[in-house]
C-alpha cells in the first residue's frame, strides 16, 4: 500500500474514532466520583464504588435520566487530601463533571471542598462524618452521611443503657477522629460524664500497642475508638495482646462488623459499633424490601458479603444524584443544586432529604440517616435493642 | 510501673524486627553506595510472600518466613542484575532514580495482583496473650522475636565467618583493591544486593502478621530503615542492630510518654538529630573518600 494512503486511511479512523466517542460521551451525563481506590482506605473506597456503579447501573438498565446514560467517571484519591484536590480539579476541569460524588475520607472531603466553591459545582457526600463539612457554610456541599454530632445526640439516651461514667477515646489523628472527640466530648459534658484520656493514631500507623497500653492503666470504664476497619482490626488485635479487658464502642460508621471478624477473629467478641445500616437484619432497617432487593443486586455481581455494609453509600449517593438531576431538568451544575434541596427519596439509610445546616446564606445540604447499635459476639453480628 | 515495662517489652520485640531491616539495607547501602528505594517495597513483598504461604495457599505459617527470605533473595538479585549492573559507572543519582522506578514498579505490581484492601496472615498462635508479671505479649511477637534474633545471629556469622562475608567486608572498605586481590566484585554486589533484599522481605514476613499486610506497608518501614542506618553509620552491622532498638525504644517511649499520634515521627527526630550532631553515624567506620 503506498505511503500517502496508508497515512491518510490512519488518519481518518483516528478523526472518525476521536468524532463517535466524543458523540457517545455526550449521549451520556458524567457524574464525577472521588473515592481512595489505593492507600490506607482501599479497602472503603473500592466498596463504596462498586455501591456506585450498582445504582448507575441499575438506572441504566431503566432507561437512564433524561433519556440519557449516567457514566461515572471515577478518579482515585490515594487516601491523601492532596491528591483528592487534585484529583478533583481534574473531574471539573478536564471532564467539566456537573456534579461529584465523594470523597469518602472528611480530611478528602474538606481538601476537595474549596474546589466546589470555585467552580460552583456541588458534591454529595456520602460517608465522611466531621461535622464542619456541612457547618462552614459551603453551599455545594450535600450530605447523606450523618455527622459526629448526630452520633453524640443518639448517644445521649443511651448513657445509662451503656453505664458510661468515663470514657476514654482512641481516635484517628485527622479532621474525622479529631471532630467526633469535640463532638462527643461536648456532648458528655452535657449528661454529666467525665472524658478521660483522648490518644490519637496517625492514619497510616500499624502499631497501636503504645496507646492502648496507657488506656489499659486508665481508670475508664469503656474506651471509644473512631477508626477505618483496617486499624480498628489493628486497635482489637493488640488491645487482646495486652490483656486489655474494658467495653469498646466504634463510632464512625466505617466498622465492617463482617471484615472485622474474619481478621480479627475472636479479638471481635464483645465489641459494639454505631452504624447506619443493618443488612444481616433486613427488618431491622428502614426499608427492609429495597434492603434486601440491593443485598441480592450485590451478591448477584459476585462481591463479598462484607462490602454490602459500606457499598450502600455509594448505592444511596449516585440514586440522590440521579433524582436531583431528573428534577433539574437538565445536567447542569446550578440546576442539580437547587434541585438537591427538593430531593425526597428512600434510601437504604432511610428517607433522604436536605435540611439547611450551617451559617445563614451559604448553608449546606444535610439528612439524618437512622442510627443501630451492633454487638459482635462468637463472631455474630446482632443488632442491640434497647 | 507496669506501662513502663510494657513499653520495655514492646519495643524489645519491635526493635528486632527493625534491626533485620536496617541491617539489610546498611549492607546495601554501605558496600554498593546505592541508595535503595526498592528496600520498603521488598519488605512489603516478603509480607505478601507469607500472605499468600499461610492465607491463599494455607501452608504451614512457619514456611513464609523461609518462603519470603527467598522471594526477597530473588527479587533483589534481578534487580541488581538486571538495572544495577548496567549503571555501576554512573553516579549515585542515577542509582537513585533507577531504584524509585523500581520501587514503584514493585508497589504497584503488588496493588495490581492483590489489591488495596488489607490482609491478614493466618499464624497457629492463640490471641490469648503470654502474661508474665505486668507485661502482656501475644505468642506471635515472642515468635518473632525469636527468629528475628535468629536472623541477626545467622546475618553476623555470614558475614565476619564466611568467605564471601570476607569479601563482601573487603569490597566495602576499598571495592579497587578488593577486586586486585581477585574478588568478584559483580558477584560480591549481586550476592549483597540479595541478602539485603532478602533480610527486608524477612522483616515483613516476620511484622505482617502482627500487623496487616497492605502494598503501601513498605513507605513507613523504608524510612525507618533509612533512619536506623543514619543512626547507627553506614556500612556497620553492629550499628543497624542497635539503631533498630534504639528506633523502637523511641517510638515505644515518645508514643507512650509525650505524644501518640507522633509515634512514627520519632524516627525523623532521631534523623535530624544525629544529622546535627553527629552524621557519620554512632559506629562509623572510617570511609575512604574518593
Amino acid at each position: 500500500m503506498k505511503k500517502a494512503s496508508l497515512l491518510r486511511i490512519l488518519g481518518s479512523t483516528v478523526i472518525v474514532f476521536t468524532a463517535w466517542s466524543t458523540m457517545a460521551a455526550a449521549q451520556s451525563i458524567k457524574i464525577g466520583v472521588i473515592e481512595p481506590l489505593t492507600g490506607a482506605f482501599a479497602a472503603s473506597g473500592n466498596y463504596v464504588t462498586n455501591g456506585a456503579k450498582i445504582a448507575a447501573e441499575e438506572i441504566n438498565a431503566e432507561g437512564g435520566v433524561l433519556g440519557q446514560k449516567l457514566e461515572l467517571i471515577i478518579e482515585d484519591n490515594k487516601s491523601n487530601p492532596t491528591e483528592a484536590a487534585a484529583v478533583a480539579e481534574k473531574l471539573l476541569v478536564s471532564d467539566k463533571v456537573p456534579v461529584l460524588m465523594g470523597a469518602w475520607g472528611s480530611s478528602l472531603t474538606l481538601a476537595v471542598m474549596p474546589k466546589l466553591a470555585e467552580y460552583k459545582v456541588p458534591m454529595l457526600v456520602e460517608t465522611s462524618a466531621a461535622t464542619k463539612i456541612t457547618s462552614l457554610g459551603n453551599p455545594y456541599v450535600f450530605r447523606t452521611a450523618p455527622t459526629s454530632v448526630m452520633e453524640a445526640d443518639f448517644f445521649k439516651d443511651k448513657i445509662d443503657a451503656f453505664k458510661l461514667k468515663k470514657v476514654d477515646f482512641l481516635v484517628v489523628n485527622n479532621d474525622w477522629g479529631r471532630g467526633t472527640v469535640d463532638d462527643f466530648k461536648k456532648m458528655f459534658k452535657t449528661k454529666g460524664v467525665t472524658v478521660g484520656l483522648v490518644e490519637t493514631i496517625d492514619p497510616a500507623a500499624q502499631d497501636i500497642s503504645a496507646q492502648l497500653a496507657k488506656m489499659k492503666s486508665s481508670d475508664a470504664d469503656t474506651l471509644f475508638v473512631t477508626a477505618a476497619v483496617e486499624q480498628l482490626t489493628l486497635v482489637f488485635k493488640q488491645a487482646a495482646a495486652l490483656g486489655f479487658k474494658k467495653p469498646i464502642i466504634t463510632t464512625g460508621g466505617s466498622q465492617n462488623p463482617d471484615q472485622l471478624i474474619a481478621q480479627a477473629g475472636a479479638t471481635a467478641d464483645g465489641t459494639m459499633h454505631l452504624t447506619t445500616f443493618t443488612p444481616w437484619v433486613p427488618e431491622a432497617t428502614a426499608f427492609p424490601a429495597l434492603t434486601t432487593k440491593y443485598v441480592e443486586a450485590w451478591a448477584k455481581r459476585g462481591y463479598a458479603f462484607p462490602g454490602v455494609t459500606e457499598s450502600f453509600r455509594g448505592y444511596d449517593a449516585i440514586r440522590v444524584i440521579a433524582a436531583a438531576i431528573k428534577g433539574a431538568g437538565k445536567a447542569e451544575p446550578e440546576a442539580i443544586r437547587a434541585a438537591l434541596w427538593k430531593v425526597n427519596l428512600d434510601g437504604l439509610v432511610g428517607k433522604i432529604t436536605f435540611a439547611k445546616l450551617g451559617p445563614k446564606g451559604a448553608e449546606s445540604g444535610q439528612s439524618t440517616p437512622e442510627f443501630r447499635v451492633l454487638k459482635i459476639e462468637n463472631g455474630k453480628i446482632s443488632v442491640v435493642k434497647n | 510501673m507496669e506501662e513502663l515495662s510494657q513499653h520495655i517489652a514492646n519495643a524489645i520485640i519491635l526493635g528486632s524486627s527493625y534491626a533485620i531491616l536496617g541491617i539489610g539495607l546498611t549492607l546495601i547501602f554501605g558496600i554498593m553506595r546505592v541508595v535503595n528505594f526498592t528496600h520498603g517495597e521488598l519488605y512489603a513483598l516478603g509480607g505478601y510472600a507469607a500472605y499468600m504461604v499461610s492465607t491463599v495457599l494455607g501452608l504451614n505459617f512457619f514456611l513464609g518466613l523461609p518462603v519470603s527470605i527467598l522471594v526477597g533473595a530473588l527479587v533483589g538479585a534481578a534487580i541488581e542484575f538486571i538495572l544495577l549492573r548496567r549503571i555501576r559507572t554512573s553516579d549515585m543519582d542515577t542509582g537513585m532514580l533507577v531504584m524509585i522506578g523500581a520501587g514503584i514498579i514493585i508497589l504497584n505490581s503488588i496493588q495490581l495482583i492483590w489489591g488495596g484492601v488489607a490482609k491478614s496472615v493466618n499464624t497457629p498462635f492463640s490471641d490469648v496473650p503470654v502474661v508474665v508479671g505486668p507485661v502482656s505479649v501475644s505468642s506471635l511477637r515472642l515468635f518473632v522475636l525469636v527468629a528475628a534474633l535468629v536472623l541477626i545471629a545467622a546475618t553476623y556469622f555470614l558475614i565476619n565467618r564466611t568467605k564471601l562475608g570476607k569479601a563482601m567486608r573487603a569490597t566495602f572498605q576499598d571495592p579497587d583493591v578488593a577486586s586486585l586481590m581477585g574478588v568478584n566484585i559483580g558477584v560480591i554486589y549481586t550476592a549483597t544486593f540479595a541478602i539485603g533484599s532478602a533480610l527486608a522481605a524477612a522483616a515483613g514476613a516476620l511484622l505482617g502478621p502482627v500487623f496487616l499486610v497492605t502494598p503501601s506497608m513498605g513507605n513507613m518501614a523504608a524510612l525507618k530503615a533509612f533512619a536506623i542506618v543514619i543512626l547507627g553509620g553506614l556500612g556497620s552491622i553492629p550499628g543497624a542492630t542497635i539503631g533498630g532498638f534504639i528506633l523502637a525504644f523511641s517510638e515505644e517511649m515518645g508514643a507512650g510518654y509525650i505524644s501518640s499520634g507522633y509515634r512514627d515521627a520519632m524516627g525523623f527526630l532521631i534523623i535530624i538529630m544525629v544529622l546535627l550532631i553527629k552524621p557519620t553515624g554512632l559506629f562509623a567506620r572510617s570511609e575512604r573518600v574518593g
